[in-house]
């Protein structure tokens, strides 16, 4: 998992409460292999029409939002099924951080597993940054450290974050990078049984 | 100070650290197939992480393959999804230099076969696989369990598994069983005893004179079991008869580096003084050959019962339970279990597809055969062997023969109609008697009704076209 310290980044506004999972990314997606490659499938009914054409005034089909890196987004985002896809489907797209008013708890627990930072804000507050970020190439700085959103015409938000969360996020870590903090004493078993065991070495 | 059970001993030896009151638990050996790794493999590439152990952990394809033209190779499989899933894991292995038996291979086979047929499984390892029955390999003294997807990539990248300690159960099972009657038997009935759930947070150790006589392949499918009966693993102290079974398989030690492996598995038993949290004893000589009439694996009967009523169940919830599965299984409360008509039989899976569960029920179909009976004339009878070897195995003893000409399908290896992955489904209604481990609804096929059974009952079912009690085909 990447460190999540400060992002500079574009600003995309989705104005829109209680987006679902199965919105974030449609079922006909889960079969994949794999976890990359859900990028295609982000949003796919909100992006494209019956005809899998992209409908050209759904924000993240316009030019001015490429390369979006922060989303803003309405109450309650990532309700529904539990699919750990969707924090890969973001992810995928290159978004690294959700600013919403709210978010359901499952979704909130994936995206920590994953690196993806999930931000609480106020109302006022979220409704600014859409409205500052409107017409595109707006830029935002999230920074985890500080714990602070600044808005594109540079006014600061606070926003609150569990500790134990803050410091693995900060360093990059998932339930594997915690267990690797302990590397050592894994070497080190490692060493002994291969003294104690030796037919289990080099099978 | 109390002395240790054998789960005790095992644990100890693999602590490697603790973080935030969980044990970091190393991992011996890692099986992986193709269902439950691609996204595993996927998060490692995603985090550009290696797999910290290769030579510990073992690939085998045999969740989704077909059990026919397996020598066509992966890009023949018809279904696109598993075709996909394949060769992924082709991939994978490659990709990481993990070692593999693909489809086609005769060491393939269902992972909890080639396990312990390669000699991969030892006593005192811990091992793990993204498949619940990993609880198979417990029949050796090893620690072995199921685990998630999340939990692949975790081993994959740190051979170590973060782990909170169960609970020690042993379940004893004394005396002499009556003939007819096996390990298969005596895992129906722990579970009937304690319940689905009756294990949970508990790793159970099976102790007693019974187990003891059990070889071990029956060992095999009592741990295999385990799991239905709620337990994180099943136990069973490596003795004589385990080290016999591993002596000369292609991956356990040779030499003198084997005499050191005997005197390290030999320290793997439960101490006189060990306190155990829970402990039941079984009768062997009271277990009667077994069968499941409903939706749970702990809804067994003895095969001379009959189908019990709602009125048998002591809560509301088990009373609607009981009549659901009723429904669900075509069944009628009080009717002898020995009139449910069977449409298909299927002697395979994890549980019971081992050389010695061929042979048992070879052996009644043989006899049966003898006195001029074959297969009856309404049953699609099928046996799926676990593994490429024990097929080759039954196929020189001339099993494949015996069960040819008396009408069953001779198959190739994999996991087959245990879940109904590949083309081996149930239609909706048919009744199946079946070797497997699950007769959840829905499990061999949509509308699919399983009865779970040994081997030899399942032969004997085959040839009475209904549920039958193998002792009278003996
Ligand atoms: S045979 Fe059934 S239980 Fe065993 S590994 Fe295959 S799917 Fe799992």
């Amino acid at each position: 998992m990447d460190a999540f310290t400060r992002l500079d980044a574009k600003v995309v506004p989705l104005p829109l409460a209680n987006i679902d999972t199965d919105q974030i990314i449609p079922k006909q997606f889960l079969k994949t292999v794999d976890r990359s490659g859900l990028a295609e499938g982000l949003f796919y009914d909100l992006r494209f029409d019956e005809q899998g054409r992209p409908k050209p005034d759904f924000v993240l089909n316009q030019p001015a939002y490429k390369n979006a890196g922060v989303l803003v987004t309405g109450d309650n985002f990532g309700c529904g099924s539990s699919r750990e896809h969707a924090p890969w489907a973001l992810i995928d797209f290159g978004i690294r951080s959700v600013i919403s008013t709210s978010f359901a708890d499952i979704f909130y627990n994936n995206c920590f597993q994953n690196g993806l930072l999930p931000v609480v804000l106020k109302a006022h507050e979220v409704q600014q940054l859409m409205d500052e970020a409107r017409g595109g190439n707006h830029v935002v700085s999230v920074d985890l450290e500080a714990q602070t959103v600044t808005s594109p015409s540079g006014a600061v938000f606070t926003f609150e974050i569990d500790p134990q969360r803050k410091i693995k996020m900060l360093n990059g870590l998932d339930a594997i990078g915690e267990t690797l903090q302990a590397e050592k004493s894994i070497d080190t078993y490692e060493m002994k049984r291969a003294l104690s065991q030796p037919w289990l070495e080099g099978a | 100070m109390a002395g240790k059970t054998l789960y005790d001993k095992i644990w100890d030896a693999h602590v490697v650290d603790t973080q935030d009151g969980e044990a970091i638990l190393y991992i011996d050996l890692h099986l992986i197939h193709e269902v439950t790794t691609p996204q595993a493999f996927a998060g490692l590439r995603a985090n550009r992480r290696a797999v910290r152990r290769p030579d510990r952990t073992l690939a085998v394809a045999d969740h989704n393959v077909p059990t026919e033209g397996q020598a066509l190779g992966v890009d023949a499989v018809a279904d696109e999804e598993a075709r996909l899933q394949l060769q992924t894991l082709a991939k994978n292995v490659k990709d990481y230099g993990i070692e593999f038996f693909p489809m086609g291979d005769v060491r393939n086979g269902i992972v909890h076969v080639v396990g312990p047929e390669q000699g991969r499984t030892q006593p005192g390892m811990t091992i793990v696989c993204g498949d619940s029955h990993t609880s198979t390999h417990g029949a050796f003294g090893a620690l072995a369990h199921g685990i998630g997807t999340s939990e692949v990539e975790h081993v994959l990248a740190t051979q170590t598994l973060r782990q909170k300690k169960a609970k020690n159960f042993r379940v004893r099972i004394e005396g002499e069983p009556a003939p007819g009657v096996g390990a298969k038997d005596f895992a129906l009935a722990v579970i009937g005893e304690i319940g689905t759930a009756g294990g949970t947070g508990s790793v159970i150790e099976f102790a007693g004179s019974a187990v003891r006589g059990l070889s071990m392949e029956g060992r095999m499918t009592l741990c295999n079991l385990t799991i239905e009966g709620g337990a994180k693993a099943g136990l069973v102290a490596p003795d004589e008869k385990t080290f016999d079974y591993l002596m000369g398989r292609p991956a356990t030690p040779k030499g003198g580096a084997w005499e050191m492996a005997l005197a390290y598995w030999k320290t793997f038993f439960s101490d006189d003084d060990a306190v155990f949290d829970r402990e039941i004893v079984l009768d062997a000589a009271s277990i009667a050959p077994t069968v499941t009439w409903g939706t749970s694996p702990e809804d067994v009967v003895a095969v001379t019962g009959k189908v019990p009523g709602p009125d048998t169940a002591s809560t509301p919830d088990k009373r609607a339970s009981i009549t659901r599965s009723l429904e669900y299984m075509g069944l009628e409360a009080g009717q002898p279990i020995t009139d449910a008509k069977i449409d298909v039989v299927f002697i395979g899976s994890c549980t019971n597809s081992r050389i010695e569960d061929l042979r048992s029920a070879a052996e009644i179909v043989q006899t049966a055969f003898l006195n001029g009976l074959l297969v009856a004339p309404h049953v699609r009878a099928m046996v799926v062997p676990g593994s490429g070897l024990v097929s080759a195995q039954a196929e020189a003893e001339g099993l494949d023969a015996i069960f040819k000409a008396a009408g069953f399908e001779w198959r190739e290896p994999g996991c087959s109609m245990c879940l109904a992955m590949n083309p081996d489904k149930l239609e909706p209604g048919q009744r199946c008697a079946s070797t497997s481990n699950r007769n959840f609804e829905g499990r061999q096929g949509r509308g699919g009704r399983t009865h779970l059974m040994s081997p030899a009952m399942a032969a004997a079912a085959a040839i009475a076209g209904h549920i039958a009690d193998v002792r009278d085909y003996l």
